[in-house]
């Protein structure tokens, strides 16, 4: 019972309270691209979180099952990117022939997300807080589905924003930030959901 | 290193009694907590290192390699070929969400037209039939036509509108704020729309429509609320620049430039062209000879001529001085005996062209469509002697 209450408090954690765009302030750079319109938003959301969970999985098993017998933790940077770099590649080619009708609607995100910080972040974090397999997919999931809310929330804001009365200067991307900040303002509300 | 850790508690102390320290150090780290050791083995930590980056970089690219081959989706080559001549602008025109689609579907089904990309133009169409052995049916150059003229000081405004500053807005608040409620809105929603920067919004706030950048992709035509851009034959550039279907007085209160339906139009084209329906005059395009007739005849300016300035008409030498042209001209601008060379009086002539089209020896030059009926003419002569060979 206890087990599964940690693993509900992880992915509550990963995905409101640390949410990794309002709190940590990673991955801006897809987050403003693609939160345009809700469909883009909705798409890149199911492809990120399916990208992520995998190579959480991944990583973990190659940091604990190689890098720590053989003592290069300190290489774990390097060797995650290449794992997501590798991992994004192979499933472009594999999703290319074995469903087309789900690449053309998903797979133009695939390329984007392997420049992505949060998909970095979360294998480095899984091995900083020295979570077991499990612990790992829940908070890969839980930051997939934190990430999502925020291409939601803002894709949702920014097709009405398109209408709006904005100054000159703000309009655009200045407005975006903007409105970023003050959802980030928002999710501090969170902060205090989970006594640590 | 003691100071310096000193220093950050201190501060973070300051920080203590609104009890926000908890983000300013988070547990979880993007460092990670890699505890130090005692000593370090060099050798093998090298030997360890360069034995795992090869050995992952190699499995990545045999993995890759391999799926690369047993995955590889065959690109018909020809597709890249018609994508690489479509306009790229994904305006949609052609039916297909984007140009690749476009391009993937002219390619596979034979029966899509190559000539569906209409910003790319005629040249892109004889490409890719080139490219994909079809052949290319010419479509006749269109344009995006404005069919209202009422500007700010030229109409009526019902109300004084100060909400968001665009027509699909304003639309909802009673209609928008012009009397006409067929005319144009002014605030820009086709500028905005136009994926190829062919509208800018003039002084009296209606839309400019640029026909050298406009590629008739018809974006505008869909964003209009008020319905108040057509797509149209560019050669067609006579129109009756109104949509309002009220009746005349109505028309006369809201707006100095609209169509009253007085049938004037109707009753000086040589052609029957134009047609009074419910309250408005639309000419019909199929029979127009664009002789601008009526744009002159017109009491309120609502039919626009778009040759601007319009050329006038000359008579060459090779008239042999039948006198048809001085019967058929409306403004009695040709004078001429019988046999001898005819003159047309400059100050009259409206370049209407109609002498052009009835002389039958192509005497007449300098109308707008001179060009045109000597082309004609030869295509003509020429078939007429290929069927008589």
């Amino acid at each position: 019972m206890n087990e599964f209450v940690k693993l509900f408090e992880l992915i509550i954690s990963a995905s409101l309270v640390n949410n990794f765009v309002f709190t940590w302030f990673l991955g801006l750079c897809i987050f403003f691209g693609v939160s345009k319109k809700m469909e883009t938003a909705l798409g890149m959301s199911v492809t990120f979180t399916a990208v992520m969970m995998i190579s959480a999985a991944i990583s973990w098993v190659v940091y604990k099952f190689i890098m720590v017998p053989l003592n290069i933790e300190f290489l774990m940077i390097i060797v995650f990117i290449g794992i997501v770099a590798g991992l994004v590649q192979g499933s472009d080619t594999i999703m290319r022939k074995v469903a087309p009708a789900l690449y053309y609607k998903l797979g133009i995100y695939l390329a984007l997300i392997s420049t992505n910080c949060i998909i970095l972040a979360v294998p480095l974090m899984n091995v900083g807080n020295k979570y077991t397999f499990i612990e790992s997919l829940a908070f890969a999931f839980g930051s997939g589905v934190g990430f999502s809310l925020a291409l939601i929330i803002m894709a949702s804001i920014r097709e009405k924003l398109e209408l709006a009365d904005v100054p000159k200067h703000f309009k655009g991307l200045p407005m975006a930030f903007i409105v970023t900040g003050m959802i980030a303002l928002a999710f501090t509300g969170f902060a205090g959901l989970i006594k640590h | 290193m003691f100071e310096v850790h000193r220093i950050v508690t201190d501060l973070l102390g300051l920080f203590q009694f609104a009890d926000i320290s908890q983000f300013l150090l988070p547990k979880v780290g993007v460092g990670a907590e890699i505890e130090a050791k005692e000593a370090i083995a060099m050798a093998p930590l090298i030997k360890y290192t360069l034995i795992f980056l090869a050995g992952m970089s190699t499995v990545f690219g045999f993995v890759l390699a391999f799926a690369a081959k047993k995955f590889a989706v065959k690109i018909d080559p020809r597709v890249e070929q018609v994508n690489d001549v479509l306009a790229h602008a994904h305006c949609g025109a052609c039916g297909y969400a984007g140009c690749e689609q476009y391009a993937e579907a002219v390619v596979k089904d034979p029966n899509v037209s190559p000539s569906l990309c209409i910003p790319a133009g005629e040249k892109a169409a004889l490409k890719v039939a080139e490219i994909t052995g079809k052949k290319a049916e010419l479509k006749e150059k269109e344009l995006a036509r404005l069919m209202c003229q009422g500007g700010l000081d030229k109409s009526q405004k019902k109300y004084a509108y100060e909400g968001v500053l665009d027509c699909r807005a304003a639309v909802l608040a009673g209609g928008g704020d012009k009397s006409c409620i067929y005319g144009c809105l002014g605030y820009g929603t086709c500028e905005r729309v136009c994926p190829f920067d062919a509208i800018k919004m003039g002084s009296d706030s209606l839309p400019i429509i640029d026909k050298d950048k406009c590629t008739a992709c018809r974006k505008c035509e869909a964003a209009c609320p008020k319905k108040v851009i057509e797509v149209l034959p560019a050669a067609k550039a006579v129109l009756v620049a109104c949509h309002s279907r009220d009746k005349g007085a109505d028309v006369r209160k809201f707006c100095k430039v609209g169509c009253i339906a007085c049938g004037m139009c109707v009753k000086v084209c040589p052609f029957d062209a134009p047609k009074i329906d419910k309250n408005l005059a639309r000419i019909d395009l199929d029979k127009c000879r664009v002789c601008g007739l009526c744009v002159t005849k017109c009491p309120t300016k609502a039919i626009e001529d778009f040759i601007e300035p319009r050329p006038k008409a000359l008579v060459l030498d090779n008239c042999i001085g039948c006198q048809i042209c001085a019967k058929a001209c409306p403004v009695d601008a040709i004078t001429g005996e019988n046999k001898k060379k005819h003159s047309v009086d400059q100050q009259k002539c409206i370049g209407c062209g109609i002498c052009a089209i009835k002389c039958p020896v192509q005497a007449i030059d300098g109308t707008f469509n001179a060009e045109q009926i000597r082309i004609a003419k030869q295509k003509a002569k020429k078939e007429k002697e290929a069927a008589a060979a």
